[in-house]
């Protein structure tokens, strides 16, 4: 079975800006994927690329094994869900719905039975008459993601609908969008710069930074390994350590920081003397007399199940430390040692990495 | 040089200027490869795109650009009988504006008194009717953009536009009722004795030149209206607190940010005023003289049409430069004068 | 205290004085179409009559007059409006180097005295009349539509582009999005969009054409719209029967406004009532949606 949608080294470029650089990835039919970024890098021009707004300068976008080069929006089977959602304010709800299938030519009646059924997928029945401004803002986005679904699509592309609510009801559509998902069951293509909503509907995420793709992965492989140093510190919170590579031995790779010498994992095998970043996560660090790191205790911020406190290295820097409920936090002042287990940290090529 | 060549060159130059855009544009979309924006046939679809050129087409050039520069043609030909135009005849000639300065060749007098008079006078008056409506209207725009409440500024907006839905014509004829010499006016300043005779309000001109004004108050007021609602209060608040007097305020705060409000005010009243018709044609006393109705005349009594287009061209070269004027004094750009 | 006092006192003398100046005239008017007296005056008031409007409804020359000039404003909304809407449209598309000289054309007729546009007008259809040897365009109420529509069609182009800054391209891309055509993009996005604006544009349009007389009187020709008519009797002496005249369209006038006023006060109400509705309704937002049934069914039948 061909993949839902297929980049085949896709570059865009606008003069000399290049959006989007030597893209290649497949998604697979049914997935929920996710591209997750900072603003700016290249995620939004992807999607549209995909939905046909633009065309790749280089390479091709094939849907379902066929490629789409010169086919415009609306001759692809894809629906795009936008960021501001776009519904017509000047048709109803029902005829929101069914416009995808008015231009298509399909009867009235036929219309009205699937805009009802439609309504009854996303809960909101009976509604099909009221107009766009008298509904919320949760109901706003059901109406937009039945409305693409009306064309019965492919791929359901997604470009952060959910920014414009509020946190509650955000986090109250992530789990609504999963459930839709699941149950058509078709490809959701979904951009975000928010790696909790990327994290928690994703099948597989793709991290993209200045127009490249750095990795393509499970949520938890992104956050327990990541290939690249912008992923380490993206995802997840990260204490980086900046250093060259000194001493390797098998699997784990000693760098010399500025903080003394710390080792951890060397899953890109670097050699000696290559510039590194050492990432820990905030979670993996302890109190340990024997540990590496001389500290004193800064701030202490209690939050219930964990603890999150900030220590300032003797060697200059910080690092944030997340204590479990049950075990010792340092009082504010306190001068004390920290440690890491080398398996719970992990040596990253520098390059690319901006030091933040 | 012959007519005939005049007109080759009239109906090429749009075609040459068309061209000279459509190229430049084929050639960028070129250069830029496959990173062209959109084309305009794609954006809009071959119907759409077809009656969009076609409407803009027949707009810009039969309606807008060949009229106008047909009549700057015509007012540099000689007045011929149809059936000669176009023929040996029909050379480029300056005698029609010889005419407005020097008059007839037969006539004695050195120069043409009357309509050099009437377009100075026309100019000069147009000019003093554009200040006095300003100087009428401001306050009436800032007690609507900055005094008023809602509800009232919904009341007053209705009665400034009610009046403006009778007839140009009808309004003109409400003065001249108003200022006869049995109206409303005379009877009431001879009742109250402040004269024994009716004063001739019309023949003083008095009637035309209140008629004027009358006409174009809303001209001015809107776009006060609009430049002055868009200042902050705040200014006006601190301005206030800083102990300024009221003057003061209107002088260097409100005056200056109404700047493309006024100049677009001013515009839009002197054009009007200058080429005004009704007004001068119903309030006029007989003696007056005002230059559209000297105009009007070439054209439809003394049947020259060529001196009519080259009159009709010496309004319009006097409103174009009014306009570059406004432009400059307030710094503005076309776009927000007719905003 | 008093100061502001004084002040309130003065604007409101001031505005007085204005709405006086801008009404008195039409009152006065008004009140001498209901007098019997021959000449156009209120004092002395020699009894009311309506004899004046049954004289005006009976003259021909009057209601041909009208008959011309709502012709002429019917057919000036049909050319201004769609070429307002083109000439809106091409402004915001056209490339940005003719940019600047295609707004200079377009918005000049604003800019220009009415009688020059007709006296322009009548020479170039003239001219291709004595060329081409087609006479249709040589016709006075022909040419009073071209020369009207020319700056009538700036005015609508003006209120459309107003809308048209407004417009969310995200609309148009997602009726793409869904299928749709070019044109169907059109039909069905842009020009529901733009409904309101048109509207108010055909009004205007209406209007402006309606109460024209600089441009008509040179580019009628022989034929006479109301303003023509009304322009050669109030030049040859006046009658109360004007007064009448004017007296009509006043109440036309102030009956449209009002009903104008309680359509857009009843809208906003309306507005208001769906704004609450959609408040009352963020309330049950986090409602989930029922998952149930086998998967594919909203999309399998």
């Amino acid at each position: 079975m061909a993949a839902a949608v297929e980049l085949d080294k896709v570059s865009i470029r606008f003069g000399d800006f290049t959006a989007v650089d030597d893209a290649t990835l497949a998604i697979e039919p049914g997935e929920f994927f996710s591209f997750l970024g900072p603003s700016g890098c290249g995620k939004t021009t992807l999607l549209r690329t995909i939905s046909g707004f633009i065309e790749p300068t280089d390479g091709s976008v094939r849907i379902g094994g066929a490629d789409m080069r010169g086919q415009g929006p609306n001759s692809r089977p894809t629906a795009l869900i936008f960021q501001n959602l776009a519904l017509f304010p000047m048709m109803s709800v029902a005829e929101n719905i069914a416009y995808g299938l008015r231009v298509r030519g399909t009867s009235k009646t036929e219309r009205r039975k699937v805009a009802d059924r439609l309504l009854d997928l996303i809960a909101l029945p009976g509604q099909g008459d009221k107009r766009i401004d008298e509904l919320s803002g949760g109901q706003k986005q059901r109406i937009a993601i039945a409305r693409a679904l009306a064309v019965e699509p492919k791929v359901l592309l997604l470009d952060e609908p959910l920014s414009a609510l509020d946190l509650k009801l955000r986090h109250h559509m992530r789990n609504e969008l999963r459930a839709i998902q699941r149950r058509v069951g078709i490809t959701f293509i979904y951009i975000t710069h928010d790696q909790g909503e990327a994290l928690t509907m994703s099948d597989r995420v793709a991290v993209m930074n200045k127009g490249v793709i750095e990795q393509v992965a499970d949520g938890r492989t992104l956050y327990e390994t990541p290939r690249t140093a912008f992923v380490a510190s993206f995802v997840g919170e990260n204490n980086a350590f900046i250093g060259t590579v000194a001493e390797t031995d098998g699997d784990i790779a000693q760098v010399a920081s500025p903080a003394g010498p710390l080792s951890g994992r060397n899953l890109r095998k670097l050699r000696r003397s290559s510039e590194a970043v050492l990432f820990v996560r905030p979670e993996a660090l302890f109190v340990d007399a024997e540990g590496p790191l001389a500290a004193r205790t800064g701030e202490v911020a209690y939050e219930g199940s964990q603890t999150h406190a900030t220590f300032t290295l003797s060697g200059g820097g910080t690092v944030t430390v997340t204590f479990g409920r049950g075990e010792t936090v340092p009082e504010p002042g306190a001068h004390v040692r920290l440690g890491f287990a080398p398996e719970d940290a992990i040596v990253l090529p520098r390059e690319g990495y901006a030091d933040a | 040089m012959h007519s005939s060549v005049g007109h080759a060159l009239i109906l090429a130059l749009p075609v040459v200027v068309v061209a000279f855009y459509a190229m430049t544009a084929w050639l960028e979309r070129r250069r830029a490869g496959a990173n062209a924006p959109i084309s305009f046939f794609k954006r809009n679809g071959i119907a759409v795109s077809i009656y969009l050129i076609a409407a803009v087409t027949l707009w810009t050039i039969l309606m807008i650009v060949l009229p106008q520069l047909y009549m700057i043609d015509l007012s540099f030909r000689p007045k011929l009988p149809p059936n000669q135009m176009g023929g040996p005849k029909d050379l480029y000639t300056l005698e029609n504006y010889q005419y407005f300065l020097f008059g007839s060749t037969r006539s004695t007098a050195q120069w043409n008194i009357i309509h050099i008079k009437a377009f100075a006078l026309t100019i000069g008056a147009s000019i003093v009717v554009t200040a006095f409506n300003l100087a009428l209207c401001y306050p009436v725009a800032f007690y609507m953009a900055k005094v008023s409440t809602p509800a009232r500024l919904r009341l007053l907006m209705l009665m400034l536009i009610a009046p403006y839905w009778v007839n140009e014509i009808l309004r003109a004829f409400a003065i001249r009722i108003l200022l006869a010499s049995s109206g409303v006016v005379n009877q009431a300043l001879i009742g109250l004795g402040l004269v024994d005779q009716p004063v001739d309000f019309l023949g003083l001109d008095i009637g035309m030149y209140a008629g004027l004004s009358y006409a174009y108050l809303l001209m001015m007021v809107f776009p006060l209206y609009n430049a002055i609602e868009s200042l902050d209060r705040n200014q006006i608040e601190a301005a206030r607190d800083l102990g300024a007097p009221w003057w003061h305020i209107h002088a260097f705060i409100v005056l200056p940010h109404a700047k493309p409000g006024i100049a677009s005010g001013c515009t839009l009243v002197f054009m009007l005023t200058a080429g005004a018709l009704a007004a001068p044609l119903i309030l006029g006393g007989p003696s007056t003289l005002w230059f559209t109705p000297i105009v009007y005349d070439r054209f439809y009594q003394a049947f020259n049409w060529s001196q009519g287009a080259a009159y009709a061209l010496l309004l319009l070269l006097a409103c174009i430069l009014f306009v570059l004027a406004a432009m400059r004094i307030g710094k503005l750009s076309l776009g927000e004068i007719t905003r | 205290m008093t100061g502001q006092l004084v002040n309130r006192w003065l604007i409101g003398i001031y505005l007085a004085g204005f709405f006086t100046y801008l009404f008195g005239p039409l009152i006065v008017m008004g009140i001498t179409a209901f007098n019997s007296s021959n000449y156009p005056a209120v004092v002395p008031f020699e009894g009311a009559t309506l004899e004046w409007f049954r004289i005006l409804l009976s003259d021909g020359e009057v209601v041909q007059g009208l008959r011309t000039s709502l012709l002429i404003g019917v057919l000036v909304v049909c050319v201004s409006v769609p070429v307002g809407l083109a000439g809106a449209i091409v402004l915001t598309q056209i490339h940005a180097r003719a940019r600047p000289l295609y707004y200079l054309v377009v918005v000049s007729p604003v800019l220009t005295p009415g009688v020059i546009i007709g006296i322009s007008t009548v020479i170039f259809w003239r001219d291709v009349t004595q060329t081409t040897g087609i006479r249709m365009f040589y016709d006075g109420i022909v040419m009073t539509v071209l020369s009207q529509s020319s700056f009538i069609s700036a005015y609508c182009m003006l209120i459309l582009l107003a809308r048209l800054q407004r417009f969310d391209r995200s609309l148009e891309e997602a009726a793409l999005d869904l299928g749709a055509t070019h044109a169907q993009v059109f039909r069905d996005v842009l020009l529901p969009f733009l409904r309101p604006a048109m509207l108010s544009a055909s009004v205007l349009a209406f209007l402006a054409s309606f109460e024209n007389y600089n441009t008509t009187t040179f580019a009628i020709l022989a034929d006479k719209t109301l303003t023509t008519v009304l322009a050669g009797r109030v030049r040859q002496g006046s009658t109360p029967a004007i007064s009448a005249l004017a007296v009509m369209i006043v109440a036309i006038t102030v009956a449209a406004a009002v009903a104008y006023e309680i359509l857009k006060r009843r809208d906003d109400a309306r507005r208001k009532a769906r704004k609450a509705a959609a408040a009352a309704e963020e309330g049950r937002d986090l409602t989930p949606v029922v998952v149930g049934g086998a998967p594919q069914s909203a999309m399998a039948d």
